[in-house]
């Protein structure tokens, strides 16, 4: 397996990931009487489990960057802990510019409001001002391809608008630094081309860009670089289709 | 370890997830008032009465007591205007509980978006207590039009009073719902215990009662502890601003209530202070264990 590659910092660095580990407490025991009776039955009350241990990289500006592994691999783990959502127990992640995440969209959605307030409430979650979003409305009721049930409750969507309007407000959030995570898989084929199409648009106007897909080889052809992780640690990063290739090695 | 090249200007970069606090949320006001909108528009929604239960509500609790102790243990008779004076002091308690209940319960309620996506995590509890603010408003102008109607004239300072109190209640409530609701992210006993706080706090004010009933039977030091509690001092300011201007000025207020008014404020900001320092402690843990 090739060597990974040292991470170099320059002066276009967007994210750097140094030394990163993350570790997560399962608790075995939910109540005092459960932690008592363990404890008198020595059993273990919690065990720790390693998500990441001593992941370096540096990630530049205008790159855009797959993150590769298999399930429980820890790249969704990476992808929070560059949001924010979660902190590392070691090391350091550190971040310049705007960064908003594509993670499972739709999370901020009400269902008893309608798409018009939800477009605006999820876009302000996403760090955009009032301004911003009335510039950019329009732009995403078009993407979304809903022009006609904007103010109807979103809970009357089908499971495909819901998708499509809360993927287009995250995708016209404005960021330095877009993470996403699994959101390709939105909608119709039509739309899915659509989203990558947008994807590929705001890598070329020098965004950085961070996917986690399981489609290998749409995120092979997205993105130029690729970051494989296994058991919490990266054991490639290079050319991403050579990074797909050694995934599927393993 | 690596060799860095060129070192960029690390001044530049921020550490994702590390916000500053309460500062953070009037930075972000405009989602602030969005999220307080949202709740306030659900909060009635599919139900036929709609806004009317914010009024509803707080007057039938008003009947009950003023049943039971207004008229049955006699208290219309002893306290002049028996009905404003338990209006006002149960309007003031129904703020701060449901203020602090909310709060609590704000982080657990909005664990979706927690796990998801970052966002200053002092929004919820403070949003939670200003919807709060917002169901208190109509059960005020109720309150405000009963007293113009006996004939409430109200000073300058009568209207301080009211402020100071509000704001006692506002803070108080919100630090409160910092600390209990960061620890209700990993032990839900929380929100059972401010359950209780609840119910106590209701009866450890004079709300129901007068304060010279408990200056005739507790000692003096644990009567300046009563009065101590901040929120014997928020209903003593609503008494003061709404309820005391209606009578002719045969009781008294508490002697010195500008000053325990001014305390209670300083004691709210401390809660203030010390939820945001516990908050700030538990954060790192809520996205991993809601």
């Amino acid at each position: 397996m090739p060597k990974t590659s040292d991470p170099v910092l320059t002066d276009r660095a967007s994210i750097i990931v140094r030394g990163v580990g993350k570790r997560f407490l399962l608790r075995h025991t939910h109540s005092l009487k459960e932690t008592f009776i363990a404890a008198i039955r020595r059993k273990k009350i919690a065990s720790t489990f390693e998500a990441l241990d001593g992941v370096d990289f540096v990630i530049n500006e205008g790159e855009s960057v797959a993150l590769l592994g298999f399930n429980g691999s820890g790249k969704s783990t990476l992808l929070k802990l560059i949001s924010g959502v979660y902190r590392p127990d070691r090391g350091e992640v550190l971040t310049r510019g705007r960064v908003a995440g594509l993670i499972e969209v739709g999370a901020g959605f009400h269902p008893d409001l309608s798409g018009r307030e939800n477009i605006y409430l999820n876009a302000a979650i996403l760090g955009m001002t009032q301004k911003e979003i009335d510039e950019r409305f329009d732009e995403i009721v078009a993407f979304s391809e809903i022009e006609q049930f904007i103010d109807t409750e979103v809970k009357h969507y089908s499971s495909g608008m819901f998708l499509r309007l809360a993927f287009s407000v995250a995708i016209h959030t404005e960021v330095d630094i877009l993470l996403v995570d699994e959101i390709l898989s939105v909608g119709d084929e039509p739309f899915q081309r659509k989203c990558v199409a947008k994807i590929r648009e705001l890598s070329a106007a020098g965004k950085t860009l961070v996917v986690v897909s399981h489609d290998l080889n749409m995120v092979a052809d997205l993105c130029e670089r690729g970051i494989l992780i296994t058991k919490g640690k990266v054991v490639f990063d290079g050319e991403s289709h050579e990074a797909v290739a050694a995934m599927r090695a393993q | 370890m690596t060799e860095l090249v060129s070192r960029p200007d690390l001044r530049e970069f921020t550490r994702p997830g590390r916000g500053a606090g309460l500062i953070d949320v009037f930075r972000r006001r405009y989602l602030l008032t969005l999220l307080v909108r949202k709740e306030v528009q659900v909060r009635y929604r599919g139900s036929a009465l709609g806004w009317l239960w914010s009024y509803v509500k707080p007057v039938t609790q008003f009947l009950v007591f003023f049943l039971a102790l207004g008229v049955f243990l006699r208290l219309n008779g002893s306290i002049e205007n028996y009905p404003i004076y338990l209006f006002s002091g149960l309007i003031t308690i129904n703020l701060f509980s449901e203020a602090f209940s909310n709060a609590t319960k704000s982080l657990v309620d909005n664990a979706a978006l927690i796990k998801k996506i970052y966002l200053p995590r002092e929004l919820f509890p403070v949003a939670s207590t200003l919807v709060a603010f917002v169901n208190f408003l109509p059960q005020a102008l109720v309150l405000l039009v009963v007293c113009l109607f006996v004939g409430w004239r109200p000073t300058v300072f009568d209207i301080l009073a009211i402020l100071l109190g509000m704001a006692i209640i506002v803070c108080f409530a919100i630090g409160l719902g910092m600390l209990f609701g960061s620890v209700n992210v990993s032990f839900r006993d929380a929100q059972n215990f401010v359950e209780l706080i609840i119910l106590v706090a209701t009866w450890v004010s004079p709300v129901l009662y007068q304060w010279t009933m408990v200056r005739d039977i507790l000692p003096d030091w644990m009567l300046v502890l009563y009065q101590l509690n901040p929120m014997t001092a928020a209903v003593e300011l609503f008494h003061a601003g709404f309820w005391h201007p209606t009578t002719e000025g045969a009781v008294d207020l508490p002697p010195n209530l500008a000053y325990y008014g001014l305390a209670a404020f300083g004691l709210a900001a401390l809660t203030l202070l010390i939820g945001q320092f516990v908050f700030r402690k538990l954060e790192p843990r809520f996205a991993q264990d809601l």
